[in-house]
Formats: structure tokens, sequence, C-alpha cells
């Protein structure tokens, strides 16, 4: 594992010099002027509307660094041939894979928590002051970080077998099936056949379920959230992501490299 | 008899293509050969022959069809042999957001030296490969023979036993081909095995204890360069000066080609110093006296039109 610790602390450092963490100062101007409109615009629901807009841009920057990079570690490094000499050292496939998701979930985990001090930066601006409830904020930012490192696993699968383009499509299309596996579950055979129904929930339990990981409306009411729910969310998408990394570094250990 | 430091058995590779991938191409067809310990050992052949293929089966970036190979004993599969490989791979790219410091640092980890070590053994790296002043710029400003040196660096950073270079000369400039041939040798001083692919001839003759020549996948020869079939010398070349064209001369000069005031003649090597003679009792100055041996692309193309003129033969008696 040191080897693969050796790979992602690399690819942590590519990020930051690609300038992946540059949207940090995106992020930083949506919230100040949310911030600023709120206060002019909103009676009493400041911090629900600050909490929401700020997760949302957490969640979908998020997504599309651990999409579009998530894709890209392993096919740039085979399409630039940076991985030959790599791969020549003691270092198996796997501990490359390992490495290189590390790697990135290091990154969304400092650009997130970048993120998540902005918004509370925000609401402190807003509100003049921070409440104990503030905290569900900090669980629904985990939950998205939970998420991407999910996302991230499931690019890399598919990057490890076809072409950058349709990595993204299939990340995206699954993250997008991913978010209705609720009502998948629900399609009565009412509407559809009962076979039908029956291959559709067999078909969403298979699917990654991004439901569950969605809190923003308690987070922005300041409700609380059960810690069942959080052990839950992080067993999930560790099991899932080491599930989907396992069946990656499967594919990828016998894939020729031309 | 020592064991061979790279010791390859049947190895073939196909490559399927097609829509469906259901066509296969065969790249490598039964290649059988050793590498002996602490030889260098040329692999010769034109673009596409299949030595490329051969180094990646070797570094397990591609997997073989069909045979095994073993290196310093151990099958290729062993991911602990590769600490005493280096390979530089063709036209070697490397992370372009690090500097050479910084790329030659992070392949030394893999190896496990100390902070201490890794900064003597990549400074050091640096400086045998010329690349002194350069460490500390980004590889994304590096020039095609700048790369080529890191690629080098990186494959004899951790001083391996084995070391594997595809087209080391590739890019280089007269200097950088020179200091590559004395890296070469200077391993080979040390006892280190050397395998590396080339289709510049006059590098294999020059570095070489042996080569192996592959054409369309096969290995059409394996030996010490002056011993290959094909390679041998063809006949004599005289360059000499006229002052004055006699009539005893004039037959040899028949034969001879003009350049500017020099001539060359071409005889065989049994008509030599009748030839010199010729000359000599008709006044000619002698300036050079050299063997003539097949240029690269005549010997590849020879090899190359009996390679297609058997497979044109099996396709017939195929029908």
């Amino acid at each position: 594992m040191k080897r693969a610790g050796i790979v992602a602390l690399n690819t942590f450092r590519e990020a930051v010099r690609d300038r992946v963490l540059y949207n940090l100062v995106f992020f930083a101007l949506v919230m100040m002027i949310a911030a600023i409109l709120v206060g002019q615009i909103s009676i009493d629901i400041e911090d629900e509307v600050m909490v929401s807009l700020g997760l949302s841009a957490i969640s979908i920057i998020g997504l599309l660094i651990a999409v579009f990079i998530g894709v890209g570690l392993v096919s740039k490094e085979i399409d630039k041939r940076t991985l030959y000499a790599l791969l020549a050292k003691p270092l198996r496939r796997w501990e490359f894979l390992a490495g290189k998701f590390a790697g990135l979930v290091l990154t969304l985990t400092v650009n997130t928590a970048a993120m998540a001090a902005g918004l509370f930066l925000a609401l402190y601006y807003v509100k003049h002051s921070l409440q104990r409830t503030d905290a569900v904020v900090l669980v629904a930012v985990y939950f998205i970080l939970l998420k991407l490192a999910l996302v991230v696993a499931l690019a890399m699968l598919f990057s490890c077998f076809t072409s950058p383009l349709l990595a993204i499509l299939f990340t995206g299309g699954l993250y997008v099936a991913g978010l209705f596996v609720h009502e998948m579950r629900g399609v009565g055979s009412a509407l559809i056949s009962p076979g039908l129904a029956a291959i559709l929930r067999g078909i969403s339990y298979l699917l990654p379920n991004f439901e569950n990981f969605d809190v923003m409306g308690a987070a922005a009411h300041g409700r609380s959230v059960a810690g069942a729910l959080i052990a839950q969310n992080t067993a999930y998408a560790a099991l899932y992501s080491l599930i989907v990394l396992s069946v990656a570094a499967a594919i990828f250990s016998q894939r020729n490299l031309k | 008899m020592a064991e061979a430091a790279i010791d390859i058995e049947n190895l073939t590779k196909d490559y399927p293509y097609g829509f469906l991938q259901l066509k296969k191409k065969r790249s490598l067809e039964g290649l059988t050969m050793q590498v002996q310990t602490g030889e260098v050992f040329g692999f010769l052949g034109p673009n596409g022959a299949g030595k490329s293929t051969t180094i990646k089966l070797l570094m397990r970036l591609i997997f073989p069809t069909a045979g095994s190979a073993r290196i310093l004993g151990k099958p290729i599969s062993d991911i602990a042999m590769h600490r005493n490989i280096g390979y530089l791979p063709e036209q070697p790219y490397f992370y372009d957001y690090l500097t050479a410091e910084e790329v030659l640092d992070y392949f030394a980890r893999f190896h496990d030296f100390s902070a201490e070590e890794r900064r003597a053994r990549v400074s050091g790296m640096l400086k045998k490969v010329g690349l002194e002043s350069a460490g500390q710029i980004q590889l994304r400003k590096y020039s095609k023979g700048m790369l080529q040196r890191v690629g080098l660096a990186q494959a004899i950073l951790h001083d391996p036993e084995v070391v594997v270079l595809d087209e080391p000369m590739s890019g280089l400039d007269p200097v950088g081909r020179r200091e590559v041939r004395d890296i070469i040798l200077e391993l080979k001083k040390q006892g280190k095995t050397v395998l590396f692919s080339t289709h510049i001839l006059s590098d294999a003759e020059m570095l070489c204890d042996r080569v192996g020549v592959i054409v369309g996948g096969k290995l059409q020869g394996i030996g010490a360069p002056s011993e290959m079939v094909g390679l041998k010398a063809h006949g004599m070349e005289i360059l000499f000066e006229l002052s004055g064209v006699g009539e005893s001369v004039r037959a040899v000069i028949a034969q001879a080609t003009r350049t500017g005031d020099r001539y060359r003649l071409h005889v065989e090597e049994s008509d030599l110093y009748a030839a010199i003679e010729q000359l000599h009792a008709s006044g000619a100055r002698i300036l050079s006296v050299t063997q003539v041996k097949p240029s690269l692309e005549e010997y590849f193309m020879h090899l190359v039109a009996a390679d297609r003129a058997q497979a044109a033969a099996v396709e017939v008696s195929g029908k």
C-alpha cells in the first residue's frame, strides 16, 4: 500500500499543479454574490437559501471534477504513455489504480473542505452567528464527499475498458440513474408488466444509490441526520467503491497497453 | 553454463482488430532467444518488426498470446523482479507538470531509498545524462532529446542488473547519441545486462556483443554482428586521386565512380592487392581502403523481401 500512497500523493500534486483547485475561486465568487443578494431579498429564509445554494455548488463542482478528472486518471496516463515507465517499477497495476483513486479523493476532500469553509463563512455573514444545528451542514458535506468517491470509482472503472468520452457518458448516466433508484423500485405492476417491474427492481439494487446521500433538505432546515444513516452511507460508499475498484483492477490488470 | 539474464521461450503476440475484434494480426511469432548475463544485446529490425512488442511483453505492458519469458531466472509476472530492471520506453513521455528532479525522485520512491539517498542518486543521474542545469525545469519545457535523457536516467537510477532500452538513440543529436553510447558501454563495464532495440545498424555494431534481427515478427538471425549473414562485407572500396590518366589505368577508371577529383573503385576482397598495385603503378594516390558492407536499408530490404516472398508462397500453397 506504500506504493499506492506514492501514486496518490503524485496524483494530488498533479491536480494542484493543473490548477484544479482554481474552481474554489469560482465557488467563492458564487457564495459572495449569493450572500449579498440573499441579504437583500430573502425574508427569514436566508440561511436555507444559502445552505441549499452552497451545498448544490459543492456537489456540482465536485461532480464535474470527479467525472472529468476521474476518467482521465487512467486514460491520460495510457494516452500519454506516462504509465509505461511507471509500470516497469515494482508497482502492481491494482496499486496504481488504488493510488490514483486515493489521490483524486484526497484532492476532492481538500477542495470540498475549502468550499465547506467558504459556505460557513457566507452563512456567518448572512446570519451573523452559527448555531449547533448548522453542524448538519457538515454531515451533508460529508455525504457529498462519499458520493464523489463513488463517482470517481465508477469513472475509473469505465475508463479502464472504454474511451474517455464513453466513460464520461456511462458515469454520468449511472449517476443520474442512481438518483432514481427509489422510483425504480416503486414502479408498480399497474404501469408495467410484473416481469419488467421485477427486473427494474433488481437493477435498482445493483445501481449505486445516490439518493441516500442527499440530505440537503434536512441541512437547509436544520433537521438532524440519524447517526445510523451516517454509518450506513459510509459503509455503503466504502463497500460499493471497493467492489467497483476491484472490478476495475481485474480489467486493468489484463489490459494490453498499446 | 550461467543462467541467461533474459530467457524468452516461444513468445507470440496476436493483436485483435476489426469492429468486433475477431480478426487477429500476429505481431510476434514464436520468439525464442536468450540474452546472457553481462551482455549488450541489440535487437534490430525495421519499424513494425516486433521489437517494441517484445520489449513491452517483457515489461508486462502487454500480455502474450503464447509463450513465456524469464528475467534473472524469475517469471516476468514477479513484481519483485522489477527492482532489478530498468526500462526506457520508446519516445518516453513523463508528467509534464513535474521537474526532472521531481520525476526522478518520484520513480526512486518505488525502490525504497531514503530521502538522502534519493537526493544523491537523482543529482548524480542528472549529471550523468547532462541535465544538471535543467533539473528544476518542468518537463513541459523539455525538448524530445531532453526527455529521452530523463527516460534514460529513470531507467538506470536504481542501479538495475538488467537494462532494457527501447530505441534509446531516438530523437537525440550526435552529442546525445554519443553520450547514450558511453552510458551503455559504462553499464557493460559494470557487468550489467543491456538489451536495446534499434534500427540503426552502426549503433548495434559499435555496442553489441550480439544482435538479434527481427522482421515481420519473426527472428531472422542471432549472433555477433560480424558473424551475421548479410552483414558481412561484400567487397572493398578504394578511394584514390589521379594526377593524369595513363593508358594503363584507363580500364580501372572505367569501372570507378568519379566524385570531383576523386574516384571510388569497388573490388572483390581477393582482387584488392592487384588493384592497389595497378593504381600505384599508374601514379594514383590512394586515399583510403574500406570494407563495403550492406547499408541497413539494403539488409532490411533483403530480409523484408524474403519475408514477403515466403508469405506469398504460403498463401499460394494454401490456395
